[in-house]
């Protein structure tokens, strides 16, 4: 099954025919390209579409085929990627001033792997600047529109990414989650998104936003695509001190395997105030669904949830506020000069973050400032290690939990754009699982009084991965 | 939950302080705007700000990593001529900045 509205098959299905010889990888590449240039003047999924390397990639793929070698499970699919990860030569931008222009003189690992696995990269999708936001209003490029309805957000900060699968530009896409990054977006553009467990996929060539949070993970159509897209990405990499150093499980077998007997907890910290009605249906839907195809259902507590937003609009703000130090005007990006260094950093700086950016890292170096550091971002370091009790408690009753991904369907531009709490509350059912490290995804189920899609969001403990995507691929077949 | 009261609000000069600590230059209308934003924000942290945490370990990272080694072994860097020429300013193979002596500090 393809996503809705999209035109094109899965990538297991294109890659498998790649392989077998029975379909062109150029084609395909070149199907996927005439949709974008059919409608990309409308979505803005991306800064950079790579029509001539994505081309002369394709033909590579499908002379190795015809000299009788294998390119690989994802042989010829094209993928888009988050403009936050680095291609070697190609400009890396994270939407911002700042950056605009740069060519990293490296390749992201998840960029490396899947060269090895055969996809084709097809451009690079466009983002909250520096993955800060919840709408892609914050680019410095221009937004992204909701493929669904063009006048609607699609969510963010991986916005340009869920927007190009849902438009059927590509089946496959990366993002980063650092607090609901992909899952917020995929449930408003109604397409699959997984945040990983922390360390699962090598972050190395990620640009860096909140380091203890940020995790890159898949977009796709169907669940059996994103898992498919998971085991290409997952795994070590020296290259990441963060990364984990296990062995790999098969996520594509899981997605069939059915949920007869898995402990499912509804959390009922994410079903009360501030969730709409008609979102909070569709996950007592989902639960129903799970339980007739053999799931114990029953009700989860995670108390200390409800203070993951204070705790994380401390966190990381704090991070960001030290991570993009780094932008400084001297060994790359935008420099706008000055009579000294500290006035050249300050200029460069100032006309090369955008209002949001700036407010993070404030907030990050106010809560970080002597005098406050306790009582802001020590609590929340404190409140960090609250969730992730009650998060271990729950999973010695559930095997995974269920919640709405965003408390309401996708809301317009400009509605939240001046107000930044409000945006923010946009993240409250996600935050907590990267505050915690684990996993979580949203699988698009069914629609909202509005019609548009609605995500229900399966939470798993640490490397819970398999039983997440079991129950992932029940509700699929559910929702159809 | 706790006697500890929240920190008092913030001011339009702490965050004129912080935008200078973080090198940005903000104009005095935008100074406004910020002190505003950011008020509203700590002001929702402050459910945090007042709980009662003592005894509680802090988390800094979700997984128990303690010094991750790599083996001692020469392996190929950036090249250099390649790094150098994504940079605004270089002389001599190195980057080029402003004035930096003289400077108050």
């Amino acid at each position: 099954m393809t996503a809705p509205g999209s035109p094109t098959p899965t990538a297991a299905a294109i890659a498998a025919e790649v392989r077998a010889g029975a379909r062109s990888a150029r084609a395909t590449v070149d199907a996927h390209l005439g949709a974008i240039d059919a409608a990309e003047a409308t979505i803005h999924a991306f800064n950079l579409v790579l029509a001539d390397s994505a081309r002369a990639a394709a033909d590579a793929i499908d002379a190795r085929v015809a000299a009788g070698e294998d390119p690989g499970p994802l042989a010829g699919v094209p993928i888009a990627l988050k403009d936050n990860l680095c291609t070697r030569g190609v400009p890396t931008t994270c939407s911002s001033r700042i950056l605009e222009g740069w060519r990293p003189p490296y390749d992201a690992t998840v960029v490396t792997r899947l060269a090895t696995a055969g996809a084709v990269v097809i451009g690079k999708t466009n983002l909250d600047e520096f993955a800060m936001g919840s709408s892609t209003e914050n680019s410095a490029f221009g937004p992204t529109r909701n493929p669904r309805d063009p006048e609607r957000v699609p969510g963010g900060s991986s916005g340009g990414s869920a927007a190009a699968v849902a438009a059927g530009f590509a089946p496959l896409a990366l993002g980063s989650d650092t607090g609901g990054s992909i899952r917020q977006p995929a449930a408003l553009c109604g397409v699959v998104g997984v945040k990983p467990t922390y360390g699962l996929v090598s972050r190395y060539g990620l640009v860096a936003f909140a380091s203890s949070l940020d995790q890159i993970g898949p977009f796709a159509g169907t669940v059996g695509d994103a898992a498919l897209l998971l085991e290409v990405i997952a795994g070590h990499d020296p290259l990441d001190s963060t990364s984990i150093d296990q062995p790999v499980p098969s996520y594509t077998e899981a997605v069939g395997a059915g949920v007869d007997g898995l402990r499912v907890g509804i959390v009922s910290e994410l079903m009360g105030e501030g969730i709409a009605p008609d979102v909070r249906a569709r996950v007592e839907a989902a639960a129903e669904a799970l339980a007739a195809a053999g799931a114990e259902v029953g009700e989860a507590s995670v108390p200390a949830a409800t203070f993951g937003l204070s705790a994380y609009y401390l966190i990381a703000p704090a991070e960001a506020s030290s991570n993009l130090a780094r932008y400084d005007g001297v060994r790359y990006g935008l420099r706008v000069d000055g009579a000294t260094t500290s006035e050249m950093m300050e200029a460069s700086r100032s006309a090369g973050f955008g209002a949001e950016v700036k407010r993070r890292i404030m907030l990050g170096t106010y809560a970080l400032s002597a005098g406050y550091y306790d009582a802001f971002y020590g609590k929340a370091l404190k409140v960090r290690t609250l969730i992730i009790a009650d998060f271990a408690a729950a999973y010695e009753r559930f095997d995974v939990l269920l919640s709405p991904t965003t408390p309401t369907t996708a809301f317009r531009f400009g509605e939240k754009a001046d107000d930044p709490l409000a945006m923010y509350l946009s993240d409250v059912c996600t935050i907590p699982t990267n505050l915690a490290g684990q996993p979580a995804m949203s699988v698009p189920f069914g629609s909202g009084a509005d019609g548009m899609p609605v995500g229900v969001q399966i939470l798993a403990p640490t490397l819970g991965e398999v039983p997440m995507l079991r129950a992932a691929g029940v509700l699929e077949e559910a929702a159809k | 939950m706790s006697d500890a009261p929240p920190p008092v609000a913030l001011t339009r000069d702490e965050v004129a302080h912080v935008a200078a600590l973080a090198k940005l230059a903000v104009t005095p209308e935008e100074l406004d705007t910020y002190t505003g934003q950011l008020a509203a924000i700590l002001d929702h942290a402050a459910d945090i700000a007042g709980l009662d945490l003592d005894g509680v370990a802090p988390t800094a990272h979700p997984l128990p990593l303690v010094n991750v080694l790599r083996a001692d072994e020469v392996r190929a860097t950036l090249d250099r001529d390649e790094v150098l020429a994504a940079a605004p300013a270089t002389e001599d193979h190195r980057f080029r900045v402003p004035a930096i002596l003289g400077e108050e500090p």
